[in-house]
C-alpha cells in the first residue's frame, strides 16, 4: 500500500535531523497558523499563489531562494564546525550524517539559491527593462516556479521522512547506483532535481522567447541593456544543457528502478559516461549561474558610477563568447580521468580560453567607473568586492586548467576553495548586488544602506577568512568530503575557516535586520518617484512598485539609454513629456494551474521515491486533467480599464514632476 | 499558399468565436524592433525552442547509444535482434502519419470540420500501429531474453527508442485532447495556436525517428 515507506523511515533515534525536521515543521504550522488567523490565505490565494505576474513570480523565486540560503548555510556551518571539532576524533556528525550533509549543501545552494536567486531577478526585471507588459507565457512561468518549489520541498521532506543522498551533489556512479545506496536518499536527488529541472527548462524556454520576441517599439537587440544579454545567454544555455541533465538522471533513475546498466559496473555499462554528460550539462550550468550576476553588477556599476556601461558591444560579444565556450571545456572536471595528453590538453587550453571574455568584461566595468562620480552603496559595494574576490578565483581557476596541476589538485580543499570563490564571490555577490538594487522597484522602499554595508563587509572578510585557509590546507593535500583527520598541520587552518563562516553568519544576521529595519522605516525609505537610484534603463520608468501592467502606454526607445535620455529631456525642458492618450490593457487572468501542477508534481516525486504505484498513477492522471481544465477555460483575460490605467500613471508623474521641480531648484 | 490563406480568411469570416479578432488585438509591447509579433509567432517560436531542448535530449539519448552499441557484454546485438521489415512498416507508419497531421493542419485552417477530424482519427491510426508494432519488437525481445537488463547496449536501444515511443504516446493522448477541444469549442484562435503547435511536435517526432531508424535500425542490422 505505501511501497518502501515504514515508520523506520522517520529518523526517531537521530537526534540532530529529528530536531531540525521538527523545528522545520514547527515554523511551518506556526506560518501557517499565523496566516490563516490573520486572515490572509484568501489574499495570498488570490495574489500571490496563483499570480501570472512576472514581478509576483519573481519575488516568490527570491523569498524562496532567501528560505533555502538559510538551510544551505545552516549545512555550511555544521560542516566547518565538524572539521574544526574532528581532529583525531569522530566529531559530532558520523559520517553517514556528514555525507547527507555536504550533498543537500551543494544541492540545495545550486539548484534551489542560486537558481531560483537569479531567475527570480530575470523576472522581476527583464520585462520591464524590455519596455513589456510580461514574460511571453505568464502562466508557463507560474508552473515553473511551483515546479522549482517543488523540489525544494521534496529535497526538505528528506530531513525528516527517509534519507537524502550521501552521494555528494552530483551523484557520480558506482556509488550511487542500487547496489551501493540502496536507500531512498538518491531517489530524493533525482526526482526533486528532475521535477524542478523541468521547471528551469521552461524558464529558459519562456525567457529566451521573451528577449527575441517581445520588446516595446523601437527596443533594438543593440539598445537592450546588458541585464537582458545576459538573462538571453544564460536561457539559451538552460534550453541547451538542462535536457542533457534530464536524459542523465533519467538514465541513473533507470539503472536503480528498473535495473538498466547504463553506468553499472556490470554487463557493459560505463561509469565514466556519466561523468561526461553529467559535465556537458554542469559546466555550461556555472555560466547559467554567474552570467545573469554578470548582467547584474554592468547595470549596478554603471548606475552608481553616472556614467553608461563601457564597451557595450564588447560587453554583448564576451556575454555570447562566453555562452557558446560554456559547452566546450566541461572535460576538465575529470583530467584525472586518463583520456590522455591530447585530449587533457585541448580542453586546458579551451579552459584557459574562457578566461579571455570575462578578462574583457572585468575591464569594461573598471573603465565604466573610471572618471565616473561613484556612489558607495551596498549594491556598489557588493560589485567592487566581486570584481576583486573573482579575479582571485578566476586565477586559481585558470590554474586548475592546466592539467598537471590539476592532476595534484583534482578533489582537493583547493578545488574546493576555487569554486566556492567564484560561486560566492560572482553568483552570490551579484544575487545580493540585485537584490538590494532592485528592492525598491518590487516594493517601493530602499533597504537601509547602513545595515546593507555592514552586512556586505562581513561577508566580504568572512568569506576570505573562510576560503583563503582551505586553499592553504588543498596545497597541503587536505582532500574534499573528510569526515575527520589526524594532520596536525591542518587544524589551525580549519579553525580560521570556521571563524569565517561564524563571520558570514554575522552577515546573515545583519541581513535580515536590515529587512526587519527597512520594513519598520519603510515611510523613510520610501521611493516618491520609482527612480530611486538615479537609473538609465527603462525598469526605473515605472512607478514603485510597478502597477501589474507595468507601463501604462507602450514606451517608445529611441537611443541606447531610453530612460536616461527621456529624464535628460524633462531636466532640458524643465517638464515631462506630454501626458499620452490611455487606453483599456488586456492583461491575463491569474490562474491557479501552476500551483495544482506543482502539488500533483509533489505527490508523483513522493510517491516515486517510495516505490507506491497507485499514488504515482493518481498523480499522473491528476496532472493531466489540471491542463486539460486550464485548456478549456473560455477566458484568460481581463480588461483594466482606461480610467484606472490614467490614474496610476497620473500619480506617478505628477511625483515625478515634484523632484523634477526640486532638482531644478537644487543648483 | 495563398489559397490556404484566402481559405482561411473565409473560414474567418464564417467562423463564429468570439476570440477571432485576438490575433489582431496585440498590445503595441509586443512587437520586436517596431514589428508586431503575433500571439501565433510567438507562441510558434516558443514552442520550436522547446522541441529545440526535446532534440537536445534526444542526442544525449544518441551519444549515449553510440557509446554502448558495442557493449553488449556477451548477449546478442542488433544484428540478431532487429527486423528490418516490421521496422519499415513502422517507419512507414509514422511517415503516413506525418501526412495526415499536415492534412488536419490544412483541415483545421479552413475550418473544415470534416478534413480536420477525419485527418486526425487517420493520423492516430497510424500512430497507435507504429505504437503498437513497437510494444511488440519490445516484448518478444523481452521475452527472448534480450530485455534491457541484459546489457548496456540494451539498455541504451530500450531508452533511445522507448523514449521516441512515449513520445509519441503522449502525442496520442494530445491528439485525442486537441480533438475533443475542437469539437467541443470550434476553431478558436488560441486552439488554432496549440494545433500548430501539436502538428510542429508530430513532425518533430517524425525527424527524431528518420534518426533513429538510421542510427539504430539500419546501422545495427548492417553487416
Amino acid at each position: 500500500m505505501l511501497g518502501k515507506l515504514t515508520w523506520a523511515a522517520v529518523p526517531l533515534d537521530q537526534p540532530i535531523p529529528l530536531a531540525a525536521g521538527a523545528l522545520v515543521i514547527v515554523m511551518i504550522i506556526g506560518v501557517l497558523a499565523w496566516v490563516t488567523l490573520k486572515g490572509w490565505l484568501p489574499y495570498l490565494w488570490r495574489e500571490w499563489i496563483t499570480s501570472v505576474d512576472h514581478k509576483r513570480i519573481g519575488i516568490m523565486y527570491v523569498l524562496l531562494a532567501m528560505v533555502m540560503l538559510l538551510r544551505g548555510f545552516t549545512d555550511a556551518i555544521m560542516m566547518r564546525s565538524q572539521q574544526a571539532l574532528a581532529f583525531r576524533s569522530e566529531g559530532y556528525l558520523p559520517p553517514e550524517h556528514y555525507n547527507q550533509i555536504f550533498s543537500a549543501h551543494g544541492t540545495l545552494m545550486i539548484f534551489f539559491v542560486a537558481m531560483p536567486f537569479m531567475i527570480g531577478l530575470m523576472n522581476l526585471v527583464v520585462p520591464l527593462q524590455l519596455g513589456a507588459r510580461d514574460v511571453a507565457f505568464p502562466t508557463l512561468n507560474s508552473v515553473s516556479f511551483w515546479l522549482t518549489a517543488t523540489g525544494a520541498l521534496l529535497v526538505n521532506l528528506s530531513l525528516v521522512v527517509g534519507e537524502f543522498a550521501r552521494t555528494g551533489w552530483l551523484p557520480f556512479p558506482p556509488l550511487s547506483e542500487i547496489t551501493y545506496s540502496p536507500g531512498v536518499g538518491v531517489d530524493y536527488y533525482l526526482w526533486s532535481i528532475q521535477i524542478s529541472g523541468v521547471g528551469t527548462l521552461l524558464t529558459g524556454v519562456n525567457f529566451v522567447t521573451t528577449v527575441l520576441k517581445i520588446h516595446a517599439p523601437g527596443m533594438t537587440y543593440g539598445r537592450m541593456p546588458m541585464f537582458c544579454w545576459t538573462t538571453l545567454a544564460t536561457n539559451l544555455m538552460i534550453v541547451a544543457a538542462f535536457p542533457i541533465l534530464t536524459a542523465t538522471l533519467a538514465m541513473l533513475l533507470l539503472d536503480r528502478y528498473l535495473g538498466f546498466h547504463f553506468f553499472t559496473n556490470e554487463a557493459g555499462g560505463n561509469t565514466m559516461m556519466f561523468m561526461n554528460l553529467i559535465w556537458a550539462w554542469g559546466h555550461p550550468e556555472v555560466y547559467i549561474l554567474v552570467l545573469p550576476a554578470f548582467g547584474i553588477f554592468s547595470e549596478v556599476v554603471s548606475t552608481f558610477s553616472g556614467k553608461p556601461l563601457f564597451g557595450y558591444r564588447s560587453m554583448v560579444a564576451a556575454t555570447m563568447a562566453i555562452c557558446v565556450l560554456s559547452f566546450m571545456v566541461w572535460l576538465h572536471h575529470f583530467f584525472t580521468m586518463g583520456a590522455g595528453a591530447d585530449v587533457n590538453a585541448i580542453f586546458g587550453i579551451t579552459s584557459m580560453i574562457i578566461a579571455v571574455p570575462t578578462g574583457v568584461k572585468i575591464f569594461n566595468w573598471l573603465f565604466t567607473m573610471y572618471g565616473g562620480r561613484i556612489v558607495y552603496s551596498a549594491p556598489m559595494l557588493w560589485s567592487i568586492a566581486f570584481m576583486i574576490t573573482f579575479v582571485i578565483g578566476g586565477v586559481t581557476g585558470v590554474l586548475l586548467a592546466v592539467p598537471p596541476v590539476d592532476f595534484v589538485l583534482h578533489n582537493s580543499l583547493f578545488l574546493v576553495a576555487h569554486f566556492h570563490n567564484v560561486i560566492i564571490g560572482a553568483v552570490l555577490f551579484g544575487a545580493f548586488a540585485g537584490y538590494t538594487y532592485w528592492f525598491p522597484k518590487a516594493f517601493g522602499f530602499r533597504l537601509h544602506d547602513g545595515l546593507g554595508r555592514a552586512a556586505a563587509w562581513c561577508w566580504i572578510i568572512g568569506f576570505y577568512l573562510a576560503f583563503m585557509p582551505l586553499y592553504v590546507v588543498g596545497l597541503m593535500g587536505m582532500t574534499r568530503r573528510m569526515q575527520h583527520y589526524d594532520i596536525p598541520e591542518w587544524r589551525p587552518w580549519l579553525l580560521i575557516a570556521a571563524g569565517g563562516a561564524a563571520v558570514i553568519l554575522g552577515g546573515i544576521v545583519l541581513q535580515i535586520a536590515q529587512l526587519a529595519v527597512s520594513i519598520r522605516r519603510r515611510e523613510e525609505l520610501r521611493d516618491e518617484t520609482g527612480d530611486p537610484w538615479n537609473g538609465r534603463s527603462l525598469e526605473w520608468a515605472t512607478p514603485s512598485p510597478p502597477p501589474a501592467f507595468d507601463f501604462a502606454v507602450p514606451p517608445r526607445i529611441q537611443g541606447d539609454e531610453p530612460y536616461w535620455s527621456m529624464k535628460q529631456r524633462a531636466a532640458r525642458r524643465a517638464r515631462l513629456d506630454d501626458e499620452p492618450t490611455y487606453a483599456d490593457i488586456e492583461m491575463p487572468r491569474n490562474s491557479p494551474t501552476g500551483f495544482i501542477c506543482a502539488f500533483f508534481a509533489t505527490v508523483m516525486g513522493f510517491a516515486l521515491i517510495w516505490h507506491i504505484w497507485w499514488m504515482v498513477a493518481v498523480a499522473a492522471v491528476g496532472a493531466y486533467a489540471t491542463f486539460v481544465v486550464f485548456a478549456w477555460r473560455d477566458i484568460d483575460e481581463y480588461i483594466v480599464p482606461a480610467e484606472t490605467v490614467a490614474r496610476i500613471d497620473r500619480a506617478n508623474r505628477s511625483a515625478r514632476s515634484r523632484a523634477l521641480v526640486r532638482m531644478q531648484a537644487t543648483p | 499558399m495563398s489559397a490556404f490563406e484566402a481559405a482561411a480568411g473565409d473560414g474567418r469570416r464564417y467562423g463564429a468565436g468570439h476570440d477571432q479578432g485576438a490575433e489582431h488585438r496585440q498590445p503595441a509591447a509586443e512587437r520586436a524592433g517596431g514589428k508586431p509579433a503575433s500571439r501565433r509567432v510567438i507562441v510558434a517560436y516558443g514552442f520550436w525552442v522547446f522541441l529545440l531542448s526535446d532534440i537536445i535530449m534526444f542526442s544525449a539519448f544518441f551519444a549515449t547509444y553510440a557509446v554502448l552499441a558495442g557493449a553488449t557484454a556477451g548477449g546478442p546485438s542488433g544484428r540478431d535482434l532487429f527486423d528490418l521489415r516490421t521496422v519499415g512498416i513502422e517507419t512507414a507508419c509514422l511517415l503516413l502519419s506525418s501526412f495526415t497531421c499536415g492534412v488536419a493542419s490544412i483541415g483545421a485552417r479552413m475550418r473544415r470540420g470534416a478534413w480536420f477530424h477525419g485527418a486526425m482519427a487517420a493520423t492516430f491510426i497510424f500512430g497507435a500501429a507504429f505504437l503498437g508494432l513497437e510494444v511488440r519488437e519490445f516484448t518478444s525481445m523481452i521475452a527472448r531474453g534480450a530485455g534491457p537488463g541484459r546489457s548496456a547496449f540494451l539498455s541504451a536501444f530500450f531508452t533511445l527508442v522507448g523514449c521516441h515511443g512515449m513520445h509519441v504516446t503522449a502525442g496520442l493522448l494530445w491528439l485525442l485532447t486537441m480533438m475533443a477541444q475542437v469539437f467541443a469549442k470550434g476553431y478558436r484562435a488560441d486552439i488554432l495556436r496549440r494545433i500548430l503547435c501539436f502538428s510542429l511536435f508530430w513532425h518533430t517526432l517524425d525527424i527524431i525517428w528518420v534518426a533513429l531508424f538510421t542510427t539504430v535500425y539500419l546501422m545495427g542490422a548492417g553487416p
